[in-house]
This record gives C-alpha cells, structure tokens and sequence, in this order.
C-alpha cells in the first residue's frame, strides 16, 4: 500500500536562508506522525509545507499516492487545528465548523447531519450556537478539533493544539486525541515540543533540529536507541546521562572506565560491545541506574557514588551525583536510603546503554 | 496603572481635600466647555434673531423673539451670486458626492488594507509607504494635475469628477486605517480559512468584513468629515449647478450686497455643518471604540 503522505527531498527557504533542509518522511494509513524538536527548528513550517500554505522550495510531496506538491491547500484533502485555533471570531461554533462545508457547497441537510455528529463526538452540542470569544480555552480546542473532523480528510495536521491549555486539560485533551486516532483510525501529523506528549501519542516520532531531521523512528526506538546525543538528551524527562568514558578490548566486550570524583574509577563490563572507540560517551536513562538490589540481571553490575542531591517527585526520587566530571541522575524509588553527601551503592543496568562518539555525538552501538 | 497610582495618592489625601480637588477640576473643565460652547452659542442666538435685533441688541444676548425665518432664508432663499435658492440644492449636491465617495473610498480601502496585511506579496510595503505617502501629499500639489485627469477622464466639472477626487485622495487614510486594523488579526485565520475552502474574495466577505465593524465606523466619520467639509477641491473642481455646500456657504456669505445678514450667515453655516455634528452623535461611541480596538480574540 502506498503511503498516505510521502514527504521527499523537501527543501525550505525564506528569502537566503534555509529553514528545512532535504526532509524524508512517509507514513502509512493509520500512523500517528509527531515532529519534535526546539523551539525554531522548522516543525510548523514544515507542518505549513504539508498543508501547502507556504510553497516549498524543492523536492515534492505526494498525499494519498497523489503528486500534491503545487495543488492548492483546498484540495490536499487534509484538515488542520492550529496551536492559535483559529476560530472565525464572528461565527458561531456551529457556523465555525460548518463553513467549509458552506464554501464547498455541501447541502444543507448533510451538514446538519455531520454537524451534530461531531457536536456529538466532542460533546459540545451545548455550544454550538455560541461565538468563540464566549468559550472557553479547552471548549475553542474542542470546536478547533470539530472543525478538523467534520472535513473527514485523508490526513490531519494538528499544531501544537494543546500548547496553550493548562496541564490538567492537556493531559485530558491528549488522552481525547489519542482516543480519536483510535476509532478513526485516522492519519495524523502532530507538532509538539513536548516530549512527553510525543512518546505517548506516537506510532512514529520524527525528531528534528534546525531544519534537519535528526531520527525517525518508533516512540520505543527513539527512547532507546537514540540516533545521537541531540535526540538522546531531548527525548526523556530527566534527560539520558551522557557520561565520559574510556574503553578498552576485554576478553568478551569492552572495559568501560568511568572517572569518578575523589576515587579510583568507577569499572563496568559490557560482554556485547565490539569496536569501541577509546574515547566515548555513555547513555545511560536515569531509570537504568538504581539502587544496588533491586535489579537483577546479566549486565546489571553495581558502583559506589557520592550523592550530591536528592530531589524526592512523589513516586520516584531523583538522585544526582558526579561520574566522569557530569551531573549523573539516577532513578531510585521513594524509600531510597541516599543520603546527600553520604556514598550510596548503584547498580548500572547496561541492557539499554547506548554508546555515541564525543565529537560527532552520533551513535556507535 | 496611571489609574491605580493616581488613586492611591488621592486616598493618601484627607476627605476635604479630596473633595477640593474634584470641584477645582469641574471648574476647570466647566470653564473650558464654556469657552468651546461659545461661538456655537453666538452662531445659535444670532440665527434666531431678527436683523433688527441683531443691530440693536448685544452678542451675546438671548434672543427677544425667537423667529425661524433666517433659517428659511439660508435653506432655499438666499443668493449665492445670481441665483437665489438658498443653501437646499448645494446641500444635495454635497450628499450626492459625500455618500457615493465615501462609500468607495471605504470598500477600497478595507481590500487595500486586507491584501497589504494578510496576503504579503512582494513590494506590499513599499506600496503601503507610497499609500502612507500619499496622506501627506498637500491638497495644494494635486489641484493641477488633477484638472488635468478630470479633463482627460471628461468628467471635469461634475460631480462623478469631484467623487473621483475624493476617492483618490481618500485611499491613503482608508488604507491605512484598514491595514492598520487587520494586521492585528492573525494570520492563522487566512490560513483555516484557505484549508477550508475559501479564496480571496470569500475570506475578504466573510471573516473580514463582519470583524470590521469599529474600522468601518471611524473610516466612515472620517471620510464624511472629510470630504463634506472639503472646500478647495469642491471650489476647484465643479461648476455652478455641481458645486457642494461649502462653496455656496462661502458664496452666501460672500456675496450678500448692502446690509449684512448675519442671522442668514449663521444658519447656512450651522446647517452646513449639522451632518457631521449628526454622524458624529450617531456614530461617535464606535469611534471611539474603533481607535482603541486592538486584537481580535480568537
Ligand atoms: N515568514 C518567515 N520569514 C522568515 N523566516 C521565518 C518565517 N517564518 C518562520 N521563519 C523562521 O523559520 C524557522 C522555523 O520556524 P517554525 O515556526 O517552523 O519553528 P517551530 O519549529 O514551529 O518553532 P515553535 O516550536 O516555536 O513553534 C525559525 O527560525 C523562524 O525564525
Ligand atoms: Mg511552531
């Protein structure tokens, strides 16, 4: 089956200046598609680009196995939700969401019908005959949404729709929009900076970085196997430890050798690590470094480390001390026993490490 | 902010002076709405008064029997140079060629300031100083040139001809009024807009124009003051039978041989100047309002 959007060798320019630099992407019918990344890193002009509201400055892009690149927004067949909504301030809501429909020509009884049908699905039949400036923040997102919807388009754009919510109605608007891409089973393009709000909604993530894209793949890929230490320290709250370190050939594996503040250096054994650098960087997620115990397993291997900080967040505490001359976070439960300025025994669970070259910051493993 | 320091500093003050302070200001204000309301006051008794009282009594007295017929006089009696029909036929005149060009100049300048503020082309800022510019330009500077296209145009002399100058001369202040306002909108609404279906004209209908309200009003009085008022390009550009109110008011006054009339000069007078004192009443409170509006809220 072809893709239902195939972005290829897509080029961006304002005037001198590059904005998106030769963007690959596909999803298939169905994907839930997030683009990640900075604030400025070209995801709404990219997300524009899609929707053909800004002419791309090369390479073409093709919706629903059609060659979209010079076809008019109108007729891309997509539907948007942007992060400002974009409500017509003069219509009511019903009008809102029937305009299109009204531009298009669409009679007058089909409207009615699919205008109570997305009233319904977003419960905001009491609204309709309201102005948006009488709603409020959450109710504009719904009718933003209702006006997505009622196009049925063979792709959705959303915006960064939820950025301007309080967190309580984020989080509730997440779990309504995921739920959507369920029974729709729709195609999606979503812009968002909040990682969070990626792992959670994605079947692909596309992380990206001034213009370029820096990995694509799953939410699990991206979270464990980053493709370099941009995605790793941008994908996950707290961030991957990136901790210095130098390696050697062991009978199996490598010797990893991790300096360690005041102490002789800290030693790990990886079995499966081959070709290593002398110099590396060592990704480890915060929630892979424990207290020494309460993890089994083969590459489970334990160290002793000075606790710095320790910072309770409810169902976990995040401990913070010193390897290879950076802040290391370990994920520990609520009853730890780290003591700030008291050594504490970790354990390092290499099962997920992840090795990245210190110049390139690309990975090696 | 103003507001809270100056209050704050009046709660620090005793009762006494608070108060002393209040009337001090309503004084002030009382004296200068005075002064303002004088020369309406004069204009007003005058109208009203006889000729004989007028030479006999003072200024500013109130009139001792109050009689309707100066204003008769200057509505379809008095002669401007030969003829003598009053003010009635130029106060047509002057709707005919207000209403029309204000109507014009406004619709322009809405799709003027639309296109500069929402569909940015190449040069949109270049043309909007050039507009910009053009607000400035001395009524003066255009008379001869513009003789010149009403000529050519052959409508020299007649009132489409004077329409045609005070849309002209219009566009800059109504594209400027109507630029200003929409690139306060923002741009993501052209942009639902278009995924939606609608092109240029449509989204200009429909989601600009009912936005407009506060725009179109202060655009409005703006204009009708304007160009009802105007006399350099009334007086250069018609000829007798075309000419606007405010030529005929000057002729009026002008060309009164003997005795002064000045109860009749008064009348045409307050009436040439009533419908801008009218769109002001009607409209003023969105005037208001449309100089202060600022963004609209999605
Ligand atoms: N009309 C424009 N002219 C010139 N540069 C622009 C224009 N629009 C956007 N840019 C630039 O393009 C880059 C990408 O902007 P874009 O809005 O796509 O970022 P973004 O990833 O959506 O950021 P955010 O998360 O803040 O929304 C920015 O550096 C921005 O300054
Ligand atoms: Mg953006």
């Amino acid at each position: 089956m072809a893709p239902i959007l195939d972005v290829q060798g897509l080029f961006k320019n304002y005037g001198t200046t590059e904005i998106l630099k030769d963007i690959n992407v596909s999803i298939d019918k169905g994907d839930f598609l997030v683009l990640v990344g900075p604030s400025g890193c070209g995801k709404s002009t990219l997300l524009n680009c899609i929707a053909g509201l800004e002419p791309i400055s090369g390479g073409a892009i093709r919706i629903g196995d059609q060659d979209m690149t010079h076809v008019s927004p109108k007729d891309r067949n997509i539907a948007m939700v942007f992060q400002s909504y974009a409500l017509y301030p003069t219509m009511t809501v019903a009008k809102n969401i029937t305009f299109g429909m009204q531009v298009r020509g669409v009679d007058k009884a089909t409207q009615a019908t699919k205008l109570a049908e997305v009233a319904k699905q977003l419960q905001i039949e009491a609204l309709l005959q309201r102005r948006p400036g009488q709603l409020s923040g959450g109710q504009r997102q719904r009718v933003a949404m209702g006006r997505a919807l009622v196009r049925d388009p063979q792709l959705f754009l959303f915006d960064e729709p939820l950025s301007n919510l309080d967190a309580k109605l984020r989080v509730e608007m997440r779990t309504e929009i995921k739920r959507l891409h369920q029974d729709l089973g729709a195609s999606m393009v979503y812009v968002t900076h909040d990682q969070i709000e990626a792992m959670t909604l994605a079947t692909k993530i596309v992380v990206m970085k001034g213009g370029v894209i820096q990995q694509v793949g799953t939410p699990a890929e991206i979270y464990n196997r980053p493709a370099n230490t941009f995605v790793a320290d941008f994908m996950g709250s707290p961030a991957m430890n990136l901790i210095p370190a130098r390696t050697s050939a062991a009978a199996t594996g490598a010797r990893i050798e991790i300096a360690r503040a005041g102490a002789t250096p800290l030693i790990l054994h990886d079995p499966r690590a081959t070709g290593l650098p002398a110099d590396i960087l060592l990704g480890l997620r915060p929630e892979d470094i424990t207290e020494d115990g309460t993890r089994q397993g083969d590459l489970v291997q334990p160290g002793e480390c000075l606790v710095d900080v320790v910072e309770p967040a409810g169902a976990d505490t995040y401990v913070v001390s010193q390897l290879g001359g950076r802040r290391v976070t370990a994920r520990l439960g609520a009853d730890t026993r780290a003591r700030p300025g008291k050594p504490l025994a970790f354990s390092f669970d290499l099962t997920k490490v992840s090795y990245f070259a210190p110049q390139t910051g690309e990975r090696l493993n | 902010m103003t507001d809270i320091s100056a209050r704050t500093r009046a709660n620090q003050q005793s009762p006494t002076a608070r108060i002393a302070l209040r009337w001090g200001l309503y004084a002030i204000l009382f004296i200068f709405a005075l002064y303002y309301l004088m020369p309406l006051f004069v204009m007003l008794t005058t109208s009203l008064k006889s000729l004989e009282e007028i030479r006999t009594g003072s200024l500013v007295a109130l009139p001792r029997s109050v009689t309707f017929e100066a204003w008769a006089t200057a509505w379809s009696g008095a002669c401007t140079g030969i003829k003598c029909e009053g003010l009635q036929p130029y106060f047509w005149n002057s709707v005919l060629l207000a209403v029309p060009a204000v109507l014009i100049s406004t619709l322009i300048g809405a799709m003027n300031g639309y296109v500069i503020a929402q569909w940015r082309f190449k040069g949109a800022n270049l043309i909007f100083s050039l507009m910009l510019f053009g607000c400035f330009i001395p009524f003066q500077v255009v008379l001869l040139p513009m003789a010149r296209t009403l000529g050519f145009l052959n409508i020299a002399g007649t009132i489409p001809g004077l329409i045609f100058v005070h849309v002209i001369y219009g566009i800059g202040f109504t594209t400027l009024f109507f630029r200003n306002y929409y690139v306060t909108i923002p741009s993501d609404l052209v942009k639902a807009a278009k995924i939606d279906g609608a092109g240029f004209f449509r989204i200009f209908w429909s989601i600009f124009l009912p936005l407009s309200l506060p725009i179109v009003v202060v655009t409005v009085i703006w204009q009708f003051t304007q160009i009802w008022n105007d006399f350099l390009f009334g007086v250069s550009f018609s000829q007798a039978g075309t000419q606007p109110i405010t030529v005929a008011l000057n002729n009026i006054v002008n060309s009164t041989t003997g005795v002064k009339e000045y109860n009749v000069d008064m009348a045409a007078a307050i009436i040439a100047a009533l419908p801008t004192l009218f769109v002001y009443v009607v409209a003023g409170k969105y005037f208001i309002r449309g100089l202060t509006a600022g963004s609209v809220k999605g």
